[in-house]
């Protein structure tokens, strides 16, 4: 079973996002990792670009497949974690902790009322 | 809709990742590309490999038929011997790489691929029309009543011995299967069934292709999982298969081969025997290895840790004035050397090994060098 953290929201495409203030940290979730297999390659927005919610911002490849990761919240790039492009079986084995991919600084922070709550988010991933 | 092979159940039972490939519903992987990836190169790993066609082609002038449908020379086998071979039209193009093994004195099994094997049946049954010596040749596609598993890794020949017992029926004469050499091939009873057990892989390891009737396979599969599970054998998948074979550089037909591309550019001239005669495609073969040729199969490896190179990617030339020289036929990261490789097409001045090139990786380039083949190589 996949771990779905209750603390987080979730996005359809399969991203998580912790909130913190008025900043978002965004990964890709345990469901999400185990699809995509073995992590080989990490590549992040640069800090500083303005995403848009539902924007294409970041790939992960594994061996087999390039998969565009999107950014759930609009919001300006604060941060992007380098120990992830650095190794990226982190993504693997700490999908919600050290494999977390970029922060954002929102600018529409409504927009997480439109995200999956835990609940959903796990609903969603069982009819797959 | 996609077939599936005999094996079919024992893939969902082992949650086996389904997927298509060449019009058979086939598992990508079990555990993970990585994993059974290692254990193929460290131990030993099992594939369905039942999707492959298999045309028997018999009679007293099968020899002389195959000899004019293939680049290889059938003459040099002799019973219980198989060869690597390609087959081509007229104009050098390749209808299919195939195994071809002698099993009997007039008997010959070719081991084809599953997207191919109705083209090269097809293909084969329009050739024997025409030949004049045609009653004297039977062509028999059994692939719909034969399955076929590989059992690949240097663990492997420390348990095959227990999964065949009894010496062979068929093939070469040998008293067991480990007795078999690379490219040798015998027919084993297993449980009453006939099993053609060849020393042959598509891994760069050793290992044997087991080819059985359908309803045998399954207890085949069983059988050797229980004997092997202790040496480490584990199920593996088609996206190992495919990491395994890109780092040898064997070309997988679709990727590096198709029926505008020669055996020639794609640097399989060693397989051609322009010394036996008239074959199909032979006077375009020897113009283009006596002349040249535009473009080249290479190797390569990407200088840094990059994205994955993937088919279809531009190659481009290094340096200043930098040109679009070739694309991208099959390209992965590499499980064993941790870093990006691939073979790709190239304009043939650039086909040397240590040649700077760039390989465009979703509008940007990445530095990558030809390399010579095999990419990997076991440690010795």
């Amino acid at each position: 079973m996949a771990n779905i953290p209750a603390d987080l929201k979730y996005a359809k495409t399969h991203e998580w996002v912790r909130v913190s203030e008025d900043t978002a940290t965004i990964g890709i979730t345990d469901h999400a990792q185990h699809e995509l297999t073995d992590v080989v390659f990490v590549e992040l927005p640069k800090v500083g670009r303005q995403l848009k919610a539902g924007e294409a911002c970041a790939v992960v490849e594994s061996v087999k497949t390039a998969s565009d990761i999107y950014s759930p919240v609009s919001g300006q790039v604060v941060e992007v974690n380098q120990a992830v492009v650095d190794n990226p079986a982190l993504t693997n084995t700490e999908p919600y902790g050290g494999g977390w991919f970029f922060k954002v600084k929102l600018t529409q922070p409504a927009e997480l009322n439109g995200l999956l709550a835990p609940a959903q988010y796990g609903a969603q991933i069982k009819d797959q | 809709m996609a077939k599936r092979t005999p094996l079919f159940d024992i893939h969902r039972r082992l949650g086996g990742r389904l997927v298509e490939f060449g019009g058979w519903e086939m598992p990508v992987q079990y555990t993970s590309i990585m994993d059974e990836h290692q254990a193929v190169r460290t131990a030993a790993g099992l594939f369905d490999i039942s999707h492959m066609g298999e045309v028997l082609v018999t009679g007293t002038a099968a020899e002389v038929f195959l000899n004019g449908m293939l680049t290889n020379d059938v003459r040099k086998l002799v019973t219980g011997h198989g060869q690597y071979t390609l087959m081509c039209n007229e104009r050098g193009g390749v209808i299919d790489d195939l195994y071809v093994y002698r099993i009997a004195d007039t008997e010959y099994l070719l081991i084809v691929n599953a997207s191919r094997t109705d083209v090269d049946a097809a293909w084969l049954q329009q050739q024997l029309a025409g030949y004049p010596h045609n009653n004297f040749v039977g062509l028999h596609n059994l692939s719909a009543q034969t399955a076929a598993v590989a059992v690949q890794g240097p663990k492997v020949i420390e348990f095959i011995d227990q999964c065949f017992s009894g010496g062979s029926t068929g093939g070469l004469v040998a008293a067991k299967a480990s007795a078999l050499k690379k490219n040798q091939i015998a027919q084993f009873q297993f449980s009453g069934h006939p099993a053609w057990v060849g020393r042959t892989g598509y891994t760069g390891e050793d290992g044997f292709e087991v080819i059985a009737p359908a309803e045998a396979i399954g207890a085949i599969w069983t059988l050797l999982m229980k004997t092997g599970e202790s040496h480490g054998l584990q199920p593996a998948g088609l996206g190992a298969r495919d990491t395994l074979r890109t780092e040898v550089c064997y070309p997988l037909y679709g990727q590096e081969l198709n029926e505008q591309t020669t055996p020639i550019e794609a640097g399989l001239g060693f397989f051609v025997a322009f010394d036996k005669g008239e074959f199909n495609g032979r006077t375009v073969l020897i113009q283009q290895k006596e002349r040249g040729v535009a473009k080249k199969l290479v190797a390569f490896k990407m200088s840094d840790r990059s994205a994955p190179p993937r088919p279809h990617y531009p190659i481009w030339s290094s340096g200043e004035r930098s040109a679009q020289i070739g694309e991208v036929a099959s390209g992965t990261q590499s499980p064993s050397l941790g870093i990006g490789i691939g073979m790709g097409y190239v304009k043939t001045e650039f086909a040397k090994p240590q040649m700077p090139i760039t390989i465009e990786i979703r509008g940007q380039r990445a530095n990558a060098v030809v390399a010579s083949k095999p990419l990997y190589r076991k440690p010795v």
